[in-house]
């Protein structure tokens, strides 16, 4: 397991160190600055083995987060750790930086005394910690306040505590897509998929028991075999679409926020859960079919003699009319020799940014089935160098209303039988935002 | 400038304030006391002042004296005890955290006099009536075990924690899982957690209660379990298959773990079977979209699962195209699994792919793109001729590290598909004169050797290289001249001269015996018999296989088991890396039930069964696992999982080793004088250094390592009539094993094959055993194998011990034997005196041992020379008060130094040999 954990700064001195097992002495954390912080060269992997001791790294800004050892422990686990870890102290102090840490040094080690046992990590959920370990000092609790409290971490749900209540109960749901494109210069499509999270925000009394539902293939299929039940667009949320009418989507694979039921899930393939108080990632999933591409770049690089590059770049809008996409950005990249670009566009500014090697246009918003155009011309500085410039691939960033993978929520119901306030009496929020991934075209 | 002592002022402030009456300025002193704990100050010097807050109701303040107390007990474990009463009082606390603070705490203050305090307050805490309390106190027990391991057992704890994984809250259950599972990895045989059916439900029911944490611990302890039969195994998968859904990727490769592994035992004509493969490929995709660095834990899972089957991702190339802004080391992987992944189906897809990462920047990256562009020509026929043509178009960019690169895959494509694509060989030749490093060269002299007869100017292209022959690296050299010979056999009338100029420069004025043994080779070879000659450098070269670099079966069997440790992210088992007894235990893949394994398995029982005789080797007892781990000879998986036991640590035995060899250094060699062995315990370690002295004799033997006369290694009577005894030896830097198989059966013996077990120094044949016509009854032959010292590595005891399996068309054998530990001594193991020095001062006192050998007749400039001639190094000699000191160094073949202080007393033929031995690099 885990034999301890040393938090640096850039400069790698040591903000925070705690060991758990006595085979890590105190020069491991000094291993770890030499032979990583202070390597010259880039980092090759996030798993560094110094003299038989392994060590766990990842980074936040400028932080270093390390997670030694000596044994064969579950590096996956190891790592999940180390991110949760920063979610947490994020939870608590907001953003990880040196001040940060410094000045919470106190919380960090109560926390790490919870979170991670002689190396073995423990309920780590902020709503359960937040019950327990604060930064202005314990109130003194009753007893049924403590045995709450010591349930509550230990117990099935372990991210919830009883006795919420709101005046008003209310919901939000965030359907957040990214797409991602890898596209040949000649149109074709290399790779595509769209990675997604649903993100639920709830202020709900009680201890609600929540169904959610989507156009999920497979459920679809099956309603459609077996006559239509009840749930079927009873309280229907979806409707915002924006690319085709597709009924249904067939989604690759996804994976639940730790309130899912699992198992009620891979048999039936519903989404039960109760979920934590205030903000959660209920779901991520992945999709590669039939995915709207919302836009589609086309490059267009004529080399004129050795000194010169003509570049003309179209991007087309492909979602309804009616829609809007906003904070459009193309990136083209030039060669690093460049010694001037000239840019006319339609639309949008463009400008060449020497430091980044990029000609950056920026189009503030842009409706669907829309064309719009770019032409640069760059000067190049001869050089002997033998290497061809390796033109990496024109990238873009873009954000749309709709889900770019045709997810719709068709509804989210909540009973909570022990409180008076039914399904009806909750108000919902869907919103769906599809962003761009790694949106690339080569050129 | 960081100020590591406190000064007085700072600590006698502090005290001050610590003993303030304000319980602010109390928490804020001890906040401070932390703080400079931190940035690794002493402040131990307040101890009894800290220990003094222990006493408060503020938690905050507690939890921050304990932190101390965790810091700097073992350092005053006197004062310590000062806090034990605090801690029993707070067990019976009635706020539950605070009674799970004071038995966690506890845990951790590693001092023996407080465990033995700690024993009355965990027990109560174990059947406390809080959860909170009884999984704080679980993990405890792992804590206590660690520190006193016997206390653990004297005090029944072990049957409490069994008696929690049937706890009601499912959080006590997942850390009562934990500690018990590192408690069993250092009692591997004590069947601790003692899986069974019922054990094994109750997990499975936790498994979907607990925390993302606790499914991990339960996971891994499920992967343990070998299920009884198909059926089971098949109901626990159903049950396990729901967690590839969850967020956290550990829980997700935990999963994965159990599945792989209890596949094994399915049927594969089961229709779940198919349905479990299909399942297993989305979430590890998914994997795919985490954060960097579990990314890259996954690939690296993922690379070793498209090894053992490739099924279940086949369809999936395109999720391991490499993107523009992955980390480097997630390039890499990627890398390597689309290459495994590649097929006829795809080829166009990956060959596009690479020949774009072949512009990238990365140095590294762009070179093993075009090495995969190489593999996929070699893997997939069809696609062959489009991957020559693209490494053509790289090779005219001209960058110089893509041109060295694709030459040296190019060589590869030829072994493969001879006579189909020298008509590149013209573009590769243009590019000569720009390859600098010694492999390319290497594959380009090979190249134009090979096909000398086709390129016109073959004679002037490899002339050129000879001008700079001894700056040339070895590899260059060997090649250059073979390449030469091939071109005099194809062309003898005009390249007489240079194949002339060749054989001298490479046998008269080299200092490398290998390529001096092979220029005197070819020398005799030509002036002899050059149609032999022809023959034997001409002959046809077999075709390359086409996966090189795949993990040995038996390691990847072993991976699997370990799938989301670091043992899978590093691709070696974790023997290779953990230190102790903790992990070494082996694990295996189960065996498909009903396949009938048992009837092919060799009949080991009459092999053991064989009345013993007095002679050194024994047999291998019959172990089944032993037998499948030695060489997978058409046997199917074992069904048991015994492994060999741990051993103590490698640099104990090492020196016993060494010491056992030197005390019995009288055995043998000097005639007259009557040997006297010592009392040694070691005597099985015979051999060794004792033998390196027979050379004091000097009669007759060559110069060179002292070589120790063939023992009967397996007698006739206990392998069908095959006798084989033999011995070790070193020769030219090669070890080589001799062995003399005779055949006293009454039938002929064909097909033998030699494998061997894997060993502490990870000795493995470097060809195959050249036994090439049959051995009719009664003949004897000799056979020299060379050995490589690149194979698996595990510890043997004693260390120097070998398990070798024959093979023949009768029968396979077994029979373990010793060699010297002299003949892993290499030929480089002189270290610099300013490195010596430095080492010696490193090595602490417990690694050296010291040994008297009596009755040597021999004054210090002789026994360093003999010793010399085995490859113990003299660095310095000095002579004090009439005793001259010699000190050596000596290397292994596992880059370990053994450092040696050898003291002579002129006129006392007694000499001193003192030890010391490092581990600087041993993996």
């Amino acid at each position: 397991m885990i034999g301890g954990l040393f938090i640096y700064n850039h400069k790698g001195e040591v903000l925070i160190s705690r060991v758990y097992r006595d085979d890590i002495g105190r020069n491991a954390v000094d291993a770890f600055r030499v032979n990583v912080i202070h390597a010259r060269q880039q980092v090759r992997s996030p798993v560094t083995n110094i003299a038989r001791t392994s060590f766990f790294h990842v980074k936040r800004s400028n932080i270093w987060l390390a997670a030694v050892t000596k044994q064969n422990v579950n590096a996956a686990m190891v790592f999940e750790f180390l991110y949760k870890m920063c979610d947490v102290m994020t939870a608590y102090f907001g953003k990880i930086s040196e001040e940060n840490i410094k000045n919470n040094f106190v919380l960090i080690y109560e926390l790490l005394d919870e979170i991670l046992d002689f190396g073995y990590p423990q309920n780590s959920e902020t709503g359960a910690l937040k019950t327990f370990i604060t930064q202005t000092g314990i109130k003194s609790q009753s007893k049924e306040e403590q045995s709450q409290i010591t349930s509550q971490v230990t117990g099935q749900i372990g991210w919830r505590r009883e006795g919420i209540k709101y005046r008003r109960n209310e919901l939000f749901l965030d359907v957040l897509e990214s797409v991602n494109l890898l596209m040949s210069p000649q149109g074709q499509v290399l790779s595509a998929h769209v990675s997604g999270r649903v993100v639920m925000k709830s202020y709900l009394s009680g201890m609600p028991e929540c169904k959610f539902g989507m156009n999920d293939k497979i459920v679809i299929d099956k309603q459609g075999k077996g006559g239509a039940t009840d749930e079927a667009g009873k309280s229907d949320l979806g409707g915002s679409g924006g690319g085709g009418g597709k009924q249904s989507i067939a989604i690759d694979d996804c994976t639940f926020h730790q309130c899912v039921r699992l198992s009620k899930f891979d048999a039936e393939r519903s989404i039960s859960f109760i979920p934590p108080d205030g903000e959660c990632e209920l779901m991520r999933y992945r999709t590669t079919k039939d995915i709207i591409l919302p836009f589609r770049v086309i490059p267009l690089v004529r080399e004129v003699g050795r000194t010169k590059l003509e570049v003309k770049v179209v991007i087309k809008s492909n979602f309804k009319p009616s829609l809007l996409a906003q904070k459009i950005e193309v990136r083209i990249p030039t060669p690093l020799n460049t010694s001037g670009v000239q840019v006319i566009c339609m639309k949008g500014k463009a400008k060449y940014k020497a430091s980044e090697n990029a000609i950056v246009w920026k189009i503030k918003r842009m409706a669907g089935m829309k064309e719009s155009q770019i032409s640069a011309e760059i000067e190049l500085l001869p050089t002997n160098d033998k290497k061809k410039w390796a033109r990496p691939p024109i990238s873009m960033n873009f954000e749309v209303p709709f889900a770019p993978s045709g997810l719709k929520v068709r509804y989210l119901k909540v009973f909570e039988p022990k409180l008076n306030y039914s399904d009806h009496d909750v108000i919902k929020w869907v919103r769906y935002i599809g962003r761009s991934g790694i949106y690339e075209t080569r050129c | 400038m960081l100020c590591f002592h406190v000064c007085a002022g700072e600590i006698f402030e502090l005290k001050a304030e610590l003993n303030s009456d304000k319980k602010e300025k109390k928490k804020e002193a001890v906040k401070k006391v932390i703080a400079s704990m931190t940035v690794g100050k002493d402040v131990s010097a307040l101890f009894p002042d800290v220990v003094n807050c222990m006493q408060t109701d503020n938690l905050e303040l507690k939890k921050l004296v304990y932190l101390y107390l965790m810091n700097y007990a073992k350092s005053q474990p006197d004062m310590a005890i000062m806090a034990v009463n605090t801690f029993v009082k707070d067990c019976e606390d009635p706020n539950p955290l605070i009674r799970a603070l004071a038995v966690r705490t506890m845990g951790c203050i590693r001092v023996d006099k407080i465990t033995e305090y700690l024993c009355e307050p965990l027990r109560k805490c174990l059947k406390d009536e809080d959860p909170y309390v009884r999984k704080t106190a679980a993990v405890c027990v792992a804590k206590l075990h660690d520190i006193n391991a016997q206390l653990v057992e004297d005090q029944g704890f072990l049957d409490t924690l069994k008696d929690l994984i049937s706890d009601s809250n499912p959080m006590v259950v997942a850390n009562a899982v934990a500690a018990l599972s590192e408690i069993a990895e250092s009692h591997p045989n004590s069947n601790l957690l003692d899986l069974n059916p019922q054990s094994i439900n109750k997990l499975l029911t936790a498994l979907n209660e607990c925390t993302e944490w606790g499914q991990i611990f339960i996971l891994d302890c499920l992967a343990n379990y070998a299920p009884r039969d198909d059926r089971e195994s098949q109901s626990i998968c159903e049950r396990v298959t729901p967690r590839l859904s969850h967020a956290n990727s550990a829980v997700v490769l935990s999963a994965v773990k159990v599945l792989m592994k209890f596949m094994e035992m399915l049927p594969k004509d089961l229709d779940y079977y198919g349905t479990l493969l299909k399942k297993l490929a989305p979430p590890l995709v998914t994997l795919l979209s985490a954060e960097p660095e579990l990314q890259y834990v996954a690939l690296r899972n993922i690379n070793l699962i498209v090894q053992k089957r490739p099924e279940i991702l086949k369809h999936e190339m395109k999720v391991f195209f490499v993107k523009y802004n992955d980390p480097i080391y997630v390039k890499l992987e990627k890398l390597d699994i689309m290459i495994r992944l590649a097929s006829q189906a795809n080829i166009a897809q990956v060959l596009a792919e690479l020949k774009e990462y072949a512009t990238e920047v990365d140095v590294d990256f762009v070179r093993k793109a075009v090495r995969a562009i190489g593999r996929c020509a070699i893997k997939v026929e069809q696609s062959a001729e489009r991957c020559v043509s693209t490494l053509l178009d790289l090779i005219q960019t001209k960058v110089n590290y893509v041109v060295q690169e694709a030459i040296v895959v190019i060589k590869d494509i030829f072994r493969k598909y001879p006579n189909k694509y020298e008509s590149v060989i013209a573009t590769l030749c243009e590019n000569l004169d720009s390859l600098d490093e010694p492999e390319a060269r290497a594959a380009m002299i090979w190249i134009v050797g090979e096909y000398a007869e086709r390129i016109d100017n073959a004679d002037e292209l490899l002339e050129s290289f000879l001008e700079g022959f001894h700056d040339e690296s070895t590899q260059v050299q060997l090649q250059l001249l073979t390449a030469i010979v091939k071109l005099f056999l194809k062309k003898p009338t005009e390249t007489q001269e240079l194949v002339q100029q060749v054989l001298s420069l490479a046998t008269q004025d080299s200092d490398n015996p290998d390529l001096r043994d092979r220029g005197y080779i070819y020398w005799r070879l030509l002036s002899t018999d050059p149609v032999a000659a022809k023959e034997v450098v001409l002959a046809e070269k077999p075709l390359i296989s086409e996966e090189t670099d795949l993990i040995e079966p038996t390691l990847l069997e072993e991976l699997i088991c370990h799938i989301g440790t670091l043992a899978s992210v590093y691709h070696k088992p974790p023997s290779a890396f953990v230190e102790g007894s903790r992990g070494v235990m082996h694990k295996r893949l189960p065996a498909r039930t009903g396949s009938g394994e048992s009837t092919e398995s060799p009949d080991v029982g009459t092999i053991a069964g064989g009345s013993g005789t007095e002679t050194a080797p024994s047999i291998i007892p019959s172990q089944g696992d032993l037998l499948g781990d030695l060489l997978n000879l058409d046997l199917a998986p074992p069904t048991t999982t015994g492994p060999p036991p741990p051993t103590s640590g490698m640099q104990m035995g090492g020196m016993d080793l060494l010491g056992g060899g030197l005390d019995s250094l009288m055995g043998a060699g000097f005639g007259a004088v009557p040997a006297v062995m010592p009392a040694s315990l070691n005597a099985p370690m015979g051999g060794g250094l004792g033998d390196l002295f027979d050379l004091g004799g000097g009669v007759g033997m060559p110069l060179g390592a002292y070589i120790p006369p063939k023992t009967v290694w397996l007698p006739a009577m206990k392998a069908k009539g095959l006798e084989i005894s033999g011995t070790f030896a070193r020769r030219a830097g090669v070890i080589q094993m001799e062995l003399t198989l005779t055949n006293k059966a009454m039938s002929v013996m064909t097909d033998f094959a030699i494998q061997f077990n894997r060993n502490s120094f990870g000795l493995a044949p470097a060809g195959p055993l050249q036994v090439l016509s049959p051995l009719s009854p009664n003949q004897t032959i000799e056979v020299s194998l060379p050995l490589s010292t690149v194979g698996p590595v595990m510890k043997m005891e004693p260390l120097n011990n070998l398990q070798v399996a024959v093979k023949n068309n009768i029968d396979v054998f077994y029979f373990s034997c010793q060699y010297p530990i002299s003949m892993l001594f290499v030929e480089d193991g002189k270290m610099e005196r300013q490195v010596f020095l430095a080492t010696w001062k490193d090595i602490p006192n417990e690694n050296e041992s010291q040994f008297q050998i009596k009755d040597c007749h021999l004054n210090s400039d002789a026994a360093s020379n003999k010793l010399q001639a085995s490859n113990i190094f003299t660095i310095a000699k000095r002579t004090v008060e009439g005793q001259d000191m010699l000190y050596m160094s000596i290397k292994l073949s596992n880059g370990i130094w053994v450092l040696a202080e050898l003291r002579v007393q002129t006129g006392n033929p007694n000499y001193t040999k003192s030890m010391n031995k490092s581990h600087l690099k041993l993996f």
